[in-house]
C-alpha cells in the first residue's frame, strides 16, 4: 500500500480505504467467530457471539471488501478487456470468490447448529464444521493480505 | 519479491491483526457488559484479543517505522509518520487502560468508552496511512 502511494491518484483513495476497510472488518469478524468457536467449550453465550461476529461483521465487510476491490479495479483499468491481470490480483479474486461460498456455507451451518445447541438438540458437530471453515478462510486471508503487501509480479 | 515487500506485507499483516483483535475485544466487551462478569470462555477470548492486540502494534510499529527509513521518499519525521505514530500511542494507550478497567467491578462501561477512543484512532491511522497527507 504504501509503495504504492507514489504513483496513486488522490482519486483512488478513496475506494481503497472501502477496499482495506471492509477487509479489515471482515478478517475481524471470521477472527472472532473462529477465536469464539474454539474457546467456548460448550459455553453456549460464546458460540452464539461467534456466529454473530460472523453475521454482523465478517458479512458486510466482505461485502464492503468486495465492492471496494471492484470500485479500485475499475479505477486502475484492470478491469478493462485485454488489461493483464497480475498474480496479486488473480490471488485476491480467487480468495474473494471462493472465500463468500465459504462464509455462505458457514453462516448457513452456523446458524443450524447455534440454533439446535440453543434448543438443547445437538448442533455441535455444525459449530464445529464453522469453525474449521472459519480457520481456513484466516488462512486463506492471510495468504491474500500476503499478496496484496508484497504484489508477487 | 524484495525485503521491503516482505515487510510491507508483515505491516499489513500486523494491521489486520490489530484491526482483528480490536473486533474481538468489541465482543468481549459487549458480552461481558450483558452478562456482568467474565465466564471461563469470554475469559478465554480476552487472551485471545490482548495477544492479538500485542502482536498487532508491535509489528505495525516496527515494521511501520523499518517502511519509513527503508522506503525513497519517506523518513520517520514527516508528518504523516509522527501523526500515525502518535495515533499508535493514544490507540495502545487507551486500549491498555480499557483492558485494566474491565477487570474492575463496574469497570467495563469506561473500558468500552476508552475501547471506542481506542478504537477511533486506528480508523484515523487507516486514513492516515492510506491519504498520507504531505507525502
Amino acid at each position: 500500500v504504501s509503495l504504492l502511494a507514489f504513483i496513486r491518484p488522490d482519486s483512488w483513495n478513496f475506494p481503497l480505504l472501502v477496499h482495506v476497510g471492509g477487509a479489515m472488518i471482515l478478517v475481524g469478524g471470521v477472527l472472532t467467530a473462529a477465536s469464539a468457536l474454539v474457546v467456548a467449550r460448550g459455553d453456549v453465550r460464546v458460540i452464539r457471539l461467534g456466529y454473530r461476529a460472523l453475521l454482523a461483521v465478517a458479512l458486510p465487510g466482505y461485502l464492503l471488501m468486495r465492492a471496494g476491490a471492484e470500485w479500485i479495479a475499475d479505477k486502475e483499468g484492470l478491469n478493462e478487456q485485454g488489461a493483464p491481470e497480475p498474480d496479486w490480483v488473480g490471488i485476491g479474486y480467487i480468495v474473494a470468490d471462493l472465500g463468500a461460498l465459504l462464509l455462505l456455507i458457514a453462516l448457513v451451518l452456523g446458524a443450524i447448529g447455534s440454533s439446535r445447541v440453543r434448543k438443547g438438540s445437538g448442533g455441535e458437530g455444525l459449530l464445529k464444521a464453522t469453525m474449521v471453515i472459519s480457520i481456513v478462510l484466516l488462512v486463506a486471508y492471510t495468504v491474500a493480505i500476503w499478496a496484496m503487501g508484497s504484489k508477487p509480479s | 519479491v524484495s525485503l521491503d515487500d516482505w515487510i510491507t506485507a508483515l505491516h499489513l499483516l500486523s494491521a489486520f491483526a490489530l484491526v482483528g483483535a480490536m473486533v474481538v475485544l468489541w465482543f468481549g466487551y459487549l458480552a461481558l457488559r450483558a452478562e456482568g462478569e467474565a465466564s471461563a470462555a469470554l475469559g478465554r477470548l480476552f487472551k485471545v484479543g490482548s495477544v492479538a492486540v500485542g502482536i498487532g502494534l508491535a509489528g505495525t510499529l516496527v515494521f511501520g517505522v523499518w517502511l519509513s527509513i527503508s522506503v525513497d521518499g519517506y523518513d520517520p519525521w514527516d508528518g504523516w509518520v509522527i501523526a500515525a505514530l502518535v495515533l499508535w500511542a493514544i490507540a495502545g494507550g487507551t486500549g491498555d487502560r480499557a483492558g485494566k478497567l474491565s477487570q474492575q467491578p463496574r469497570g467495563v462501561q469506561q473500558a468500552l468508552v476508552l475501547h471506542t477512543v481506542s478504537s477511533l484512532a486506528i480508523v484515523l491511522i487507516l486514513i492516515d496511512m492510506i491519504w498520507k497527507p504531505g507525502a
